[in-house]
Order: C-alpha cells, then sequence, then structure tokens
C-alpha cells in the first residue's frame, strides 16, 4: 500500500512524497514504515509508542483513531495512508 | 523568505475580510528551496471550529488530505498555511505556536480590523522536533506580474 508523508517529514524519507510498504494491517504498515525510516518514529509517536495527538493518520478517508479494529485494520494494495499533522491556531 | 505573486497576497487578504468578523483560514501550494517557500497558489479551507470562530480556526484533517492530493497531482507541495486575527495584530499567538506542527512551513496571518485586511505577516516553523521549533519573522517578497503585452 502507499503511504503519504506530509512535508516537513520528508527530510526522514529521502525526500519521497509517498513510500510504498507491504502490510496487512495499518499497524504493519506504519510499522513498516518506521523500520525502513527509523528517525520517522519519534516524530509520529510519543515514547509510549502511542500516536502524538496532532498527528492524524487517515486510511482512506476515515480517521484510524476512530476505526473499530484500529491499528488491527486490514488493508490491501489499494488503501492509501495519509499523514497529516494537525492544522489550528487561534489569535 | 515567502514568495507570492500579487493576486495570491490580495486573495488570502480578502478571503480574511470575508470572513470577518470570524478567522479564515487556508493552504499555501508551492515549492520549497533553499530559504524560499515560494507559493503557486492558496487554496481556500473551510473553519471547523465554528464555536469559537472569531478567535479560533482548524482545518478538517479530510479536507487537508484533499488539499494534500491535489498538490500532488499538481507537483506542488503543502508549503504554509494562512489565517486571519479578526480585530487582532498580525502576530502569532501562543495557541498559534503551540497548534503549528508543520516545520519548514510558512504560517502567514492577517490582522483584519472593522473588516478591512491590515497587515499581513509570515512567520516561518524553524527547528528540526516540537521540542526545539520556533517561529521567525520571514519576510515577504511580493511578485509584480508582468503585464502581458498588446
Ligand atoms: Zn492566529
Amino acid at each position: 500500500m502507499r503511504i503519504h508523508i506530509p512535508t516537513p517529514l520528508r527530510i526522514y524519507t529521502d525526500k519521497q512524497d509517498t513510500v510504498g510498504v507491504e502490510a496487512s494491517t495499518v499497524g504493519e504498515a506504519l510499522d513498516a514504515l518506521t523500520a525502513r525510516h527509523p528517525e520517522l518514529r519519534k516524530h509520529l509517536f510519543s515514547e509510549e509508542g502511542k500516536l502524538r495527538a496532532f498527528v492524524n493518520v487517515y486510511l482512506n478517508d476515515e480517521d484510524i483513531r476512530y476505526l473499530p479494529e484500529g491499528e488491527a485494520t486490514r488493508v490491501n494494495g489499494k488503501d492509501e495512508l495519509s499523514i497529516i499533522p494537525s492544522i489550528a491556531g487561534g489569535r | 523568505m515567502l514568495k507570492l505573486t500579487e493576486q495570491i497576497y490580495n486573495a488570502i487578504r480578502r478571503h480574511g475580510e470575508e470572513t470577518y468578523p470570524h478567522e479564515c483560514c487556508g493552504v499555501l501550494l508551492g515549492r520549497s528551496a533553499q530559504d524560499v517557500n515560494e507559493v503557486e497558489d492558496a487554496v481556500r479551507a473551510g473553519n471547523t471550529r465554528t464555536d469559537a470562530a472569531h478567535n479560533r480556526y482548524n482545518i478538517a484533517p479530510q479536507e487537508l488530505i484533499g488539499i494534500q492530493r491535489q498538490a500532488r497531482e499538481r507537483g506542488l507541495d503543502i508549503i504554509g498555511f494562512y489565517h486571519s486575527h479578526p480585530d487582532h495584530p498580525a502576530q502569532w499567538s501562543e495557541t498559534d505556536f503551540a497548534e503549528a506542527h508543520w516545520l519548514g512551513c510558512s504560517y502567514v496571518i492577517t490582522s483584519v480590523q472593522n473588516g478591512v485586511a491590515q497587515d499581513t505577516n509570515s512567520f516561518l516553523l524553524a527547528g528540526t522536533s516540537e521540542e526545539n521549533k520556533a517561529f521567525e519573522n520571514e519576510p515577504i517578497e511580493i511578485a509584480v506580474l508582468e503585464a502581458e503585452r498588446c
């Protein structure tokens, strides 16, 4: 499956905006990504291994936090994961 | 430095006037080079903070994914974001800083006073991680397009 990398994290993926991985679940896909690009791990996950609060990961159009099976959700080669840090603020 | 055309610069400012007294927000697409974020397009986004739109903004991740896809198809990257400060200076706030996570991207803020755009400033989110990030004042260069020849 393909994983889309946001601009600020591409310095850890050799400038690639999309990384292809072999995986059968969402969790495996993220593991494969961070195994290949270990520097990414600390930018995506807290020390306890949880996704950082401001990092959103979407499986196609669904937030993986709200998938009933979470990271165990099965994926196929046509699915896409997008990593999107949040955009917010205010005066 | 943030480089954009006069047309894009004006479009960002107009957006803030249109949504006044609420904050507007949007995404800047373009290319990043050494020390320069060059904007090719500004895409308007919806402000999901309808509970506090006068002083907060948030772009839905679903909308961002669509914008990121659109950028990819056009060979562009997301290189920054913009929002407005209704009746407030064009300076980043503690909230802006705490919620800024796109390192290397430009955060453009326009002050809108009584519905009229005033200052527009850009701040580069510098640093390499959440722990050492910092906003730096970033000069804005406005390119005036040459008039078409007859
Ligand atoms: Zn702000």
